[in-house]
Order: C-alpha cells, then sequence, then structure tokens
C-alpha cells in the first residue's frame, strides 16, 4: 500500500486527537483508532515506513503512538 | 386517482387527550375531542356520502353531499366539518336527506360526461359510487344546458392527465397540494360556474408541480389519472411493500393485474409517509422491465472479452472457482465483497457472511462509507448508538428545526413535507448550506436564518454556535448535569468557550456573518424542542465524523435529546443505509456494531456460523481500490452497488479495477462497474423478492415479491447459491429464516420477525423484550452508552484548498427526480425533469469567465477534467459551483479527489478545487475514453449475448 497516503490518514487521526490537553489519552485516542479501524496490511505499511528511518513527515502524536503502543498495532499473527 | 378500495375516514384523525361519545344512527361510538362527525360514522361502520372531503385533507364543506340530521340542532349540517359533541344524537339517513343528497348529485352530474363505461376510472370512482349511494335515477336539468364538457385534456406530465371535462372543482387536489405536499402548484381560477383547475398558466408539467402524485390520489374522478392505469385498466389485487428508493422508506400498495404491476399508491397506514409519496416511489417504478435488465448470468475471463451467457451453474461454479484460484495464488485477504444500500438487511447480512464465513476475511464493506458512515463513527462515540434518535412524526413536535448539509425537499421529499407542514405552522428554521436551498425561501416557508456557509465550514459553524450557547448562560444545565459525562463536560466547555471558537473569530473561514450565528444559536437554545436534521453535507467531508459530533454535542447542550420533536436526525440517501449498517457490513464490525475484536461477539457468531471469525478488522472501499491498485487485493464481489460511477476519483478508481483477476457484479443492469467485470449474476428488483429495508428512522419495514424475478433467482437465492459452491452452506428456505438468524444474534433485533411486521406493518429496532413493539425514539431516560459524551471538536480546513489555478470549490447534490447514479431514473421518464448533470455558476462567477447560461464549460481538479452545461443563478455563492452525479458521462467524480473522512474513510465529495471555462469541444479527454470504452463493453455485451455457443477464451 502507499505508505505516503496512509501517513496523512495517520496524520489526519492524529489532528483529530491532538485537541486534547492530555497527551496521554491523545496519543492512546490515535493508536487505538489505528488498531481498530486499519487492516493489518495497512498498519503493516506505517509500522514499515516508521522503521525505514525515513522523514515521512509523521504527526508526532503518530510517533507516539507507534512507539508508545506498538504491541496493539502490530497485526495479530 | 383516488383508490376507492381502501377505506376513508372522511377526515384526519385528531390527536386529543380527551374523547366524546356520540351516537351515530343509535350506535354509540367514542373518539377523540376534535373528530369530524363523517369520521366518526365511519368508525361506527356508516359511509356518509361525500365528494369534496377526503381523509388526508382537512375538511373543507363545498359539496353539501355530507349531510345529516343532529339532535337539537337546526338544519342539515355537513358531517365533514361539525366536529363531535358529547352525547350527540345523529342520524345519517333520512328521506329528507336523501332528497337533499340526490338534487347535490344531479347537479354534478349534469355537468359531468356521462362516459362511464369507456372511462379510466370506471369501477374506481367516488363521483360513480356517490350517484349509486344517494339512488341517482334521472336528471332533471338535461344535459345540454350550459356545460364544461369541450375542454382540452392536459397530458404534458409523463405519468398523469388532466381531463378538465370531469372536474368537479371539490378542490381536493388543490388542497392535496397544499396541505399534503406543500407545493401550492394548483390554484381555483374563476368564481361559481366559471371555476376551474389550474396548474399554472400553462400546463402540469410546466408549472411549479413536482409530480408528488398527491392530487392525483386525492382526485374523487378520473380528472386527474395516471397514465398507467389509462393503458392498462383498474389493477385485480394490491401488495403492500416498501419503496427502493431513499431513506424515507415510503410504504406503498403496489396495485397489480396478475403479476404486473400498474400502478404505485403511497400506503395510508405507511408509518413513515402516512399516504403520501414523492416522484419517484410513486411513478419512476418502470425501469423494473426496463429491456436493459440483465437476465442471464455471464462470464468472460478477461474485460477485453466478450460477454458469454451461461447457466446459473456454471456462473457459481465459474466465480467460486476464480474465488479459490485467487487466494490460493494470493492468499486468503486478496479477496473481499461490497454490499449496497439498496439490498434488503437480508441480501446484506449474507454477504457479509458470506465474506467472514466463506471467503475467511473481514473484507467486506457497504456504500455507506462513501455517505453515512461518519454518522455511524459520529453518534456511536457521542451517544453510544449508531443511528437516529427519533421518528419521521417527530418533527409534528418541534419548535425550532436545523437543517445542516441536507436538501429535503430534493432528497427526501415525502419528509420535507411533513417538515414544511410544521414550519408553516410556525416552528422556527435555521438552515445551513452553501447553497440557497429551496426551502431557505418558498411558498409559506422562509428560514429564519441561512447561514450560508463557505463548504467545508460546518464544523466552524457548530462550533460557533455551541460557544455562543455556552458563552451566553442558554445551555440545559440539569439535562447535562443529569444525562451527561461530567469530566467530558468540562473539558470541553473549556474547549468551546474558548474565543477562537466565537462566530466573529471564526467569520473568515464560515464566510457567516456573527450575528447571524448569534441569533441562530439564541433561536435555537431557546425553543422549547430543537431538532436538528443533516445529511451528507455534514458527513462527505474531511471532518465528516467530526461534523456529526458538533450535532450531538450541540443536541445534548440544549437539552434536545430523548422525547418526541427533538434529536439528531441524520436523513439517509439510499433506502437501506441504516440497515446495512445495521447488518454487520462494515469491515470492523459484525452485525449490530459489535467489533470483531471482542472475543466473545467472535465466539457467538463462529458458533452459528460454524467457521472462526477473524480478529482483525477488514479493508474499507477505499482501502480496497488501494489494495488493489498495490497488488495485494484481487478479487471482489459487488453487490448493487455502482462504485464505477459513485466512488470519487474515478481514475484511481477505474485502475483499481482493472488491476482485479476477478470481478463478480450482482446488479439489474450492466453498470459502470459492470464493465470491468468477469462475472455477471444479474440482481432482482424489489418488486421480485422478499426481505426487510431499515429507513432513516430505524424503521424496519416489508418488501414483498410482486413478481417473478426476471432471472429466475432473487438476490438472497444467488448469495446463496454462490456461498454453496464455494464450499460453504448456507441453509434458508425463505428470507424470513435469515431474519430469525439476525434476531437469535443482535440484542437490537431480537424481537424483530417477519409476522411481527406482518402483524405490525413495521417496528423501529431496538426492538427487544425491553422495548416489544420497538423504539420510536431513544435515549430517553439515558443514553445507550451511558452518559453522553461530549467530544473536543476542534475545526480543521480540509487539506483541499482553492489556488490561482483552481480558484472554484465544487460541491455536490441531487435533484428530485433522479437517484444517485441514476441506474433506475434515468430508465424513466423522470429524465424528462433532469436528462444531464449541469454545472452552477453564480452570476459574477459566470461573468469573470464570459459564461452564459447554457453555455458548455469544462471543469477541470487537480485529479481531472470533464465538461458539463452551465445554470447560471443566484442560488450559488460567490466562488462555489455545484453540480449532481446522476449520469455517468458527466464524470463529476472524475474531478473529486481522495481525500476522505480523517475517522472513516467517507470522501470528501463536498469539497473540490476547480477551475471553470467555457470550451467548444463537448467531451474532455475522460470523456472521450469513456465513450470508447462504453461503445467497446456495449459490443462485447451485444457479441456474447447473440452468440451464446461462444467458449470462454
Ligand atoms: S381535479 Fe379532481 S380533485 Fe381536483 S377539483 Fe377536479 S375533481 Fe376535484
Ligand atoms: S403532483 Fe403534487 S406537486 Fe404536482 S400538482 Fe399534484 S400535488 Fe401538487
Ligand atoms: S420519499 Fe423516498 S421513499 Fe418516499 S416515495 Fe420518494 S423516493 Fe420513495
Ligand atoms: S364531503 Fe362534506 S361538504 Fe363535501
Amino acid at each position: 500500500m502507499d505508505a505516503n497516503k496512509l501517513v496523512t490518514m495517520a496524520n489526519q487521526i492524529a489532528s483529530f486527537f491532538a485537541t486534547d490537553p492530555d497527551r496521554t489519552a491523545a496519543v492512546a485516542g490515535t493508536a487505538n483508532h489505528i488498531q481498530k479501524f486499519w487492516e493489518p496490511r495497512m498498519r503493516k505499511t506505517l509500522l514499515a515506513a516508521f522503521d525505514d528511518g525515513g522523514d515521512h513527515g509523521m504527526h508526532e502524536l503518530v510517533v507516539a503512538a507507534l512507539t508508545e503502543h506498538r504491541a496493539g498495532l502490530e497485526p495479530v499473527a | 386517482m383516488y383508490s376507492n378500495k381502501v377505506v376513508d375516514f372522511g377526515t384526519p384523525t385528531k390527536r386529543s387527550d380527551n374523547t366524546v361519545t356520540v351516537h351515530i344512527d343509535g350506535k354509540p361510538v367514542c373518539v377523540p375531542e376534535g373528530t369530524s362527525v363523517m369520521r366518526a360514522a365511519v368508525e361506527a361502520g356508516v359511509q356518509v356520502p361525500k365528494l369534496c372531503a377526503t381523509d388526508s385533507l382537512e375538511s373543507f364543506g363545498s359539496c353539501r353531499l355530507c349531510l345529516v340530521e343532529i339532535d337539537g340542532r337546526r338544519g342539515t349540517p355537513a358531517s365533514c366539518t361539525t366536529p363531535c359533541d358529547d352525547g350527540m344524537q345523529v342520524t345519517t339517513q333520512s328521506n329528507k336527506l336523501a332528497n337533499l343528497r340526490r338534487g347535490v348529485m344531479e347537479l354534478y352530474i349534469s355537468d359531468h360526461p356521462l362516459d362511464c363505461l369507456t372511462c379510466p376510472a370506471n369501477g374506481n370512482c367516488e363521483l360513480q359510487d356517490m350517484a349509486g349511494a344517494v339512488g341517482l335515477r334521472d336528471v332533471r336539468y338535461g344535459y345540454e344546458g350550459e356545460n364544461h364538457l369541450v375542454q382540452e385534456k392536459d397530458e404534458s406530465n409523463p405519468y398523469f392527465t388532466f381531463d378538465p371535462t370531469k372536474c368537479i372543482v371539490c378542490s381536493r387536489c388543490v388542497r392535496a397540494c397544499e396541505e399534503t405536499q406543500g407545493t401550492f402548484a394548483l390554484t381555483v381560477e374563476g368564481r361559481g360556474f366559471e371555476s376551474k383547475i389550474a396548474a399554472g398558466p400553462t400546463n402540469f408539467f410546466d408549472s411549479e408541480c413536482v409530480s408528488c402524485g398527491a392530487c392525483v390520489q386525492a382526485c374523487p374522478t378520473s380528472t386527474l389519472m395516471e397514465k398507467s392505469i389509462v393503458d392498462a385498466g383498474q389493477p385485480d389485487h394490491a401488495v403492500t411493500t416498501t419503496c427502493a428508493y431513499c431513506g424515507v422508506g415510503c410504504s406503498f400498495r403496489a396495485e397489480m393485474q396478475g403479476s404486473e404491476v400498474v400502478r404505485m399508491v403511497p400506503h395510508k397506514d405507511g408509518k413513515a409517509n402516512h399516504g403520501h409519496s414523492c416522484v419517484k416511489g410513486r411513478f419512476a417504478w418502470g425501469y423494473a422491465t426496463h429491456p436493459d435488465r440483465v437476465k442471464k448470468p455471464m462470464i468472460r475471463k478477461k474485460i477485453t472479452d466478450p460477454w458469454r451467457e451461461v447457466t446459473w451453474e456454471e456462473a457459481f461454479e465459474y466465480a467460486a472457482s476464480e474465488i479459490k484460484r485467487i487466494q490460493a495464488k494470493y492468499g486468503q485477504a486478496s479477496t473481499g465483497g461490497i454490499t449496497s444500500s439498496r439490498c434488503t438487511n437480508e441480501e446484506t447480512f449474507l454477504l457479509q457472511k458470506l465474506v467472514r464465513a466463506g471467503f475467511g476475511n473481514n473484507n467486506v464493506d457497504t456504500c455507506a462509507r462513501v455517505c453515512h458512515s461518519p454518522t455511524g463513527y459520529g453518534l456511536k462515540t457521542t451517544l453510544g448508538e449508531s443511528a437516529g434518535t427519533q421518528d419521521f412524526d417527530s418533527v409534528d413536535f418541534t419548535d425550532c428545526v436545523i437543517v445542516l448539509g441536507a436538501n429535503p425537499t430534493d432528497g427526501h421529499p415525502v419528509f420535507a413535507s411533513r417538515m414544511k407542514k410544521r414550519l408553516r405552522e410556525g416552528a422556527g428554521l435555521i438552515v445551513i448550506d452553501p447553497r440557497k436551498i429551496d426551502l431557505v425561501r418558498m411558498p409559506h416557508v422562509e428560514a429564519d436564518f441561512h447561514l450560508q456557509l463557505r463548504p467545508g465550514a460546518n464544523v466552524a459553524v457548530m462550533n460557533a454556535l455551541a460557544h455562543v450557547v455556552v458563552t451566553e448562560g442558554l445551555e440545559s444545565k440539569d439535562y447535562i448535569a443529569q444525562r451527561c459525562d461530567l469530566d467530558d463536560y468540562t473539558k470541553w466547555r473549556a474547549f468551546i468557550s474558548e474565543e477562537r471558537n466565537s462566530p466573529e473569530a471564526l467569520e473568515e473561514h464560515t464566510g457567516v456573518p456573527a450575528d447571524q450565528i448569534r441569533g441562530a444559536a439564541r433561536l435555537f437554545a431557546k425553543a422549547p424542542n430543537g431538532a436538528i436534521y443533516y445529511g451528507l453535507g455534514v458527513t462527505e467531508h474531511s471532518q465528516g465524523s467530526t461534523g456529526v459530533m458538533t450535532i450531538a454535542n450541540l443536541a445534548m447542550l440544549t437539552g434536545n435529546i430523548g422525547r418526541p420533536g427533538v434529536g439528531v436526525n441524520p436523513l439517509r440517501g439510499q433506502n437501506n443505509v441504516q440497515g446495512a449498517c445495521d447488518m454487520g457490513s462494515f469491515p470492523h464490525e459484525l452485525p449490530g456494531y459489535r467489533h470483531v475484536s471482542d472475543p466473545a461477539v467472535r465466539e457467538l457468531f463462529g458458533k452459528e456460523w460454524g467457521v472462526k471469525i477473524q480478529p482483525e478488522p477488514g479493508l474499507r472501499i477505499p482501502n480496497m481500490f488501494d489494495a488493489a491498485v498495490d497488488g495485494s487485493f484481487k478479487a471482489l464481489y459487488v453487490q448493487g452497488e455502482d462504485i464505477a460511477q459513485s466512488d470519487p476519483d474515478t481514475q484511481h478508481v477505474q485502475k483499481a479495477l482493472e488491476s482485479l483477476e476477478c470481478l463478480i457484479v450482482q446488479d439489474i443492469f450492466l453498470n459502470e462497474t459492470a464493465k470491468y467485470a468477469h462475472v455477471i449474476f444479474p440482481g432482482s428488483s424489489f418488486l421480485e423478492k422478499d426481505g426487510t429495508f431499515t429507513n432513516a428512522e430505524r424503521r424496519i419495514s416489508m418488501v414483498r415479491k410482486v413478481m417473478p424475478p426476471l432471472a429466475g433467482l432473487a438476490d438472497w437465492e444467488v448469495t446463496v447459491r454462490f456461498a454453496e459452491a464455494l464450499g460453504y452452506r448456507m441453509d434458508y428456505k425463505h428470507p424470513s429464516e435469515i431474519m430469525d438468524e439476525i434476531a437469535r444474534l443482535t440484542p437490537t433485533f431480537s424481537g424483530v420477525s417477519y409476522d411481527k411486521l406482518n402483524k405490525l406493518g413495521s417496528v423501529q429496532w431496538p426492538c427487544n423484550d425491553a422495548a416489544p413493539e420497538g423504539t420510536p425514539y431513544m435515549h430517553e431516560q439515558e443514553f445507550t452508552r451511558g452518559k453522553g459524551k461530549f467530544v473536543l471538536t476542534e475545526f480543521q480546513a480540509t487539506p483541499e484548498r482553492t489556488t490561482r489555478k483552481f480558484p472554484l470549490i465544487l460541491t455536490t447534490g441531487r435533484t428530485l427526480s433522479q437517484y444517485n447514479v441514476g441506474a433506475q431514473t434515468r430508465r424513466t421518464q423522470n429524465q424528462l425533469w433532469h436528462d444531464e448533470d449541469m454545472i452552477e455558476l453564480h452570476p459574477h462567477d459566470a461573468e469573470n469567465r464570459g459564461i452564459e447560461h447554457g453555455d458548455m464549460v469544462s471543469m477541470q481538479s487537480r485529479k481531472g477534467d470533464t465538461t458539463m452545461r452551465c445554470v447560471i443563478t443566484e442560488r450559488m455563492q460567490l466562488g462555489v459551483v455545484y453540480s449532481t452525479f446522476h449520469h455517468p458521462e458527466s464524470g463529476a467524480n472524475v474531478v473529486t479527489t481522495e481525500n476522505s473522512d480523517w475517522a472513516t474513510n467517507c470522501p470528501e465529495y463536498k469539497v473540490t478545487a476547480v477551475q471553470v471555462r467555457k470550451v467548444t469541444s463537448n467531451r474532455s479527454d475522460w470523456q472521450q475514453r469513456f465513450d470508447a470504452f462504453a461503445q467497446q463493453q456495449d459490443s462485447l455485451a451485444r457479441q456474447g449475448a447473440e452468440d451464446p455457443e461462444q467458449p470462454a477464451k
């Protein structure tokens, strides 16, 4: 899947949750949304982009979500 | 015309807590206060002769046929205009009354042609019936006097005729147009003998008439008569069913001769429509037998091969073998299915079951993805249930209505008529829409405020309204304290009170003067009952889900959820959007909105279906397209949906469809998507199958088979047989058994069965032990989720911006006579009203570009370009253009973008930056390619039909 498009989508999600003054809730909200609504190959592509070290322009909440909630975002085997 | 096969109570039912008892010819009958003597008589089993009265209209008292005698009263009052008093003694038959009535009838008949035997109304004419009922035997005045017997028929409307020679000037039609429809297209011209009915200065077609049929249905003679009855004659039986067009879900009597429909008449007892209809459901059903219907299954290896007609068995075998081959090669997740809001609940349930149990993945989605998926997300998050809170009747109790991003007079006409009635009674109206929609100003309706916002600014306007309510102390404090989560509320209150959410601060985004927003907020907050109705103008945005949550926030803030007259009311586009969502057709949810990650839910369904359900969400429609282009998604089963035309960014969709190795299309026509297909399963129309639809008010209504499926199988049977070919057995003998399974598995449906639906007519879910007869309005004592949740809804502008190259914003919508991609309505005479999509442009934008009304113009976006004819209108605001999308060749979606709602991926159809230019060539490059491809596919389809022996290559 097109990683750039997925990053844009993830950033959109993050911008919604970013309004929450409680940062922990904002990070969890972002992670939870991706986990609940994204099919595994979309999450895999996003995680791969995150892992490849390149600058994909990820929202800092997306970065935090992928870091702090990694286990939940890895597709169930 | 009127149908004399249905009991007519003469005057409408009255709402009152008090009752009175009257005696009709000695028989006591108890009725609500305010009921007419005529209606009480019918309730007592006595039909008083009448001509100008009918129970869909307020009484008028002009014909003087319904006279009665009342003890203690002088003279012979008209029973239709006389309200019952307690203890009243009424006599409906006496020599005196008989003579008076005969006298009245004599006058009518002396000016009426006596061609009963050849009149299309013969056998179903109230005038004829009344002549019989009063015992008219001769006409003393003769027929030679001055009369109206030589006047021309008006046949301008494609569906009904107006024959003034038969008119008795009872004005039922005029009143129907006013009271029932609210269009005010008809008038009585002249006085006394000269008076006649007129539709505008020329004829019906060129008048304000919207062809709803209310006048035709009210007419007691054959003056207003359906052309289908003129052609076919009177029906021999009728079956009650549900309209297959919009989310109002009107109930109809399909009037039949054998297995042929001769007329569709709105059903008086239908709880969604109370006997009203619009031009689509009432008249535009001819597509069901259109010659374009696909009647044979077809297959082909490549989309450049000719089609080959095959037996059902061969089609199922081939499709199943392809799915298996593809899954073996590319994995289980390389396949999926899409169902449609046009399908019944049972069909949608089966399709998602087939995908989850037969394909073994969760790659199932529905076209609600591209319309109301944000409603599902937004209302579930805030209120706890993915559905509108009210029934349609609720609007009768509303004091102030907000209509936001919806155009009910075109999209939901029958509900619009109800709403207009309430508005004429004095309810306040706030329209929030970039366009000056009809509701803003029409006969006897005028919006108190029209907040003409910039497309994409819904969230800003709604936040500003809430800001005013909070900062001016107009919120419902007790309601919030009792019903809502206070932590969330406190957080939200702080957010919304910030100055940046004030109407003044947001004015640069909204384009709406702050004082108008302030005025509207006060009007809404102060109304005892405020209701919000919204449509795709809210959901189809990059902030669609946020928009829905702003609506829930405002409704909770003003205490407007949980009783009649209030609520959050999504107006659903297609007939079964609500049902499709309920039936588990979203990739992350099993029926009843239960997430696939919940092990208990998976266990429940897995056990019933004998399979293991996958715990991960599947692909949504746009993700399927992306995965197809990417090469990991290879086979798709599409039921009743034309994704190639209705989804945005057409060229991307086409690329995705071309990437599939097996595309199975089940539809009644070879639609745009079918041009990319390898297998065609012919679909069945709503007249050819049993099932249920769930309308926008959660009302589940029966769809009944009135004719055999043209291709031999109903849609649910096709899915069952396809599943079998795949090796997954589904054991149903009738759709009622599918509903039984839905009820077993879904708590909100546990009380639903065909028996109950047959008995009650329809029910609104939740229907279970707690609410055995259904739930007209929800969240009465508490919200489904417990405490209502205020959600922070920061306004964020869409990434789609205007630039020098693309300086205008395009927004899209629909028109009354056409429906969605037009596959059905384009195959009816509704074409006469709208035979091409057009671009609406503000006069200044047109002038700047040297464009004149009717010119061909090109519309170009970052995604593509197309050409259409242009309409110049002040409905539009400066800088905004509008088009409909009912015709495939106009390619409105060639220009729309891939932007989508952050939460649900619902496409942002409503905001696209474009440039519009005058052109000389009529076709854009895309349109020329479209024409060539369409021509090629037509010829492949023809070759296949001509040469059934030809082998698949
Ligand atoms: S057209 Fe029919 S309904 Fe209208 S006034 Fe004439 S008879 Fe009555
Ligand atoms: S068809 Fe409907 S809109 Fe047209 S004149 Fe009759 S009632 Fe009025
Ligand atoms: S309002 Fe909708 S459901 Fe009713 S007749 Fe028209 S299209 Fe059908
Ligand atoms: S029916 Fe009562 S006056 Fe005509």
